[in-house]
């Protein structure tokens, strides 16, 4: 038990010096700070959906709805409302947040393969009318003409606008923050009755534990988190594509969990390394890039059925 | 005294199949009542009216005196039921000590809560000490629960049964699948439990051995319907329970 605290405590103190210290290494191998953003924004993105998947053993199959909306949210408030970036993540966040608690009310009820078709449905409804309302989305073209404003602290101004390091803190900010708020959530008792509808559902109910009323929380929650993690791809691509609302999106989500570890709550983020490495580095030589990943996929799935991190777990704890 | 459970006509009805037909019984504050029968006699269906799992067809059901027909199972739990099931009910991946701290703390109301103060904490704690150490469960409490024997996996479930601080504890098939040492095993700590810990048990069991040892009181299920009750002694010394297990000789 000891040995197990103190290996888990050591992961996240090594992933935290790796994040902190990206902007002296990343370069040296070749890689650009953005890059390291786009990680921490699909880790935070399949870190979220993971509350749901590995923490609570509910699978959705379209949890780029509420990425895309959180994106959108995001992008049409910095557009037509005001250019305030933390403004805009909040109404990004509340979108696809209150779409997703709303939506899971008609959810909870369903299971296993049916739960994933109806999520699949609801998040092409969204990629739907992203991609028609042309006037307001910017249709199959995406939503352009924004940008990500400075924040103004009065005293003093970070400018993430034009400073690609100071942009990628404020994501590791972000990142930090909401991370710690799914760990503090998970170590709680209501984490733990997640736990038990993982584990065992007959068992949970007959606890007296509200299953419906549970799964539709963590549901909410974890849209919550993954329309944060939306907003600020918004902020580091300056766009909003309504392929992030396909669910094509939402299989990479769920790609990314699984590759990463499902069971480890730093596997989603090293599946987002893993996933971006893939995408930049197979892209810039071939356009069928999306094949390697699948190739990768698979050989994981095969060789390391717990994902990249449930390697380096031996006592299968969560 | 009014009795801790009581059946009156209780009837089961699936279709024109009559699974449990007019059973009456009374289980007394601190009794230990096991239910026997045949296979078919309708033990489960019992089981399953008392647990609340579906509603009687007629007749009634009261806890403490209180009519609990139309109370489903998880009301009944919050009055004070707890159960373990013929199968095995618990988290696999947890380890002893979160399987039955996820039961206290829902058996405390917290399972909404995002956090516990200090004094919460230090009773959640000291509430599953306590339950695992019935239990003899301490030595193995940092181990996960599906790595552990038929008989630790019983003993975690029926910790988790207790975590909820029942008034009546109710056992499907305590001993099903076990062998002989894991069988003593549980047969030990369903005696703790009602010698020491005053616990008022109702038990369903096949294994004979466990049933005449450890009841006060029997009842015997044939056919739906019951057959005999009494004292082990008087329950082995009934002819027609011979019968109903060895066959009628007519």
């Amino acid at each position: 038990m000891n040995g197990l605290l103190r290996h888990k405590y050591a992961t996240t103190a090594i992933i935290w010096v790796l994040l902190l210290t990206v902007p002296l290494w990343l370069p040296l191998l070749g890689g650009y700070t953005a890059l390291a953003g786009r990680v921490l924004v699909f880790g935070l993105a399949a870190m979220s959906f993971n509350m749901l998947l590995g923490f609570t053993g509910v699978m959705s199959f379209g949890h780029a709805a509420y990425f895309g909306l959180g994106a959108y949210g995001c992008g049409l408030f910095l557009k037509y409302v005001t250019p305030s970036t933390p403004l805009a993540m909040i109404a990004g966040t509340l979108l696809g947040g209150i779409a997703g608690t709303l939506f899971g009310l008609l959810l909870v009820r369903r299971r296993g393969v049916y739960f994933a078709m109806v999520t699949i449905a609801f998040g092409q409804v969204c990629f739907y009318i992203a991609y028609k309302w042309d006037d307001f989305t910017g249709g199959y073209d995406g939503l352009r003409g924004f940008a990500r404003a400075p924040i103004d602290f009065g005293a003093f101004k970070i400018d993430i606008a034009n400073n690609s390091t100071a942009f990628y803190f404020f994501i590791v900010l972000v990142f930090g923050l909401a991370a710690a708020a799914q760990a503090f959530i998970l170590r709680s008792p209501f984490g733990r009755t997640l736990l038990a509808i993982r584990e065992n559902e007959r068992r949970a109910r007959f606890l007296g534990i509200p299953i419906e009323k549970h799964i539709w929380l963590s549901f909410s929650i974890s849209c919550f988190f993954t329309a944060l993690a939306g907003s600020l791809y918004a902020l580091l691509n300056n766009f909003a594509d309504p392929l992030g609302l396909n669910y094509i999106m939402s299989g990479n989500i769920v790609m990314i969990t699984v590759m990463g570890g499902m069971r480890a709550f730093w596997g989603p983020l090293v599946g987002a390394v893993l996933f971006v490495m893939l995408q930049d580095y197979v892209s810039s030589m071939t356009t069928n890039w999306m094949f390697f990943v699948g190739l990768t996929f698979v050989c994981v799935v095969l060789f390391f059925p717990r994902g990249l991190m449930g390697m380096f777990q031996k006592g299968a704890k969560t | 005294m009014t009795p801790k459970l009581e059946i009156r006509g209780a009837t089961k009805a699936f279709g024109s199949l009559i699974a449990v037909s007019d059973v009456s019984m009374r289980v007394e504050n601190g009794e230990l009542r096991a239910v026997i029968g045949p296979n078919g006699a309708g033990k489960t269906t019992f089981f399953n009216l008392i647990t609340g799992f579906f509603p009687p067809t007629a007749g009634e059901i009261l806890l403490d005196g209180q009519n609990i027909n139309r109370i489903p199972a998880a009301g009944r739990v919050k009055l004070g039921m707890g159960r373990t099931f013929q199968i095995t009910e618990i988290f696999p991946e947890l380890t002893v000590r979160e399987n039955v701290r996820i039961a206290v703390e829902t058996g405390l109301g917290f399972s909404l809560r995002g956090w516990l103060n200090r004094s919460d904490h230090k009773r959640v704690d000291e509430a599953c000490d306590e339950v695992m150490g019935l239990a003899n469960l301490m030595p193995k409490a940092d181990r996960l629960v599906g790595e552990l024997s038929h008989g630790d996996q019983r003993a975690s479930e029926i910790s988790m049964a207790l975590a909820l601080k029942p008034s009546l504890l109710l056992l499907d098939e305590p001993t099903a699948g076990m062998g002989d040492e894991e069988t003593y095993q549980i047969t030990g700590l369903i005696r703790r439990l009602h010698r020491d810990s005053k616990y008022t048990i109702v038990l369903i069991e096949h294994d004979m051995r466990v049933v005449f040892h450890l009841a006060d009181h029997i009842s015997v299920l044939a056919e739906g319907k019951l057959l005999a009750e009494g004292t082990p002694a008087e329950i082995a010394a009934n002819v027609h329970v011979q019968n109903a297990y060895l066959g009628n000789p007519e």
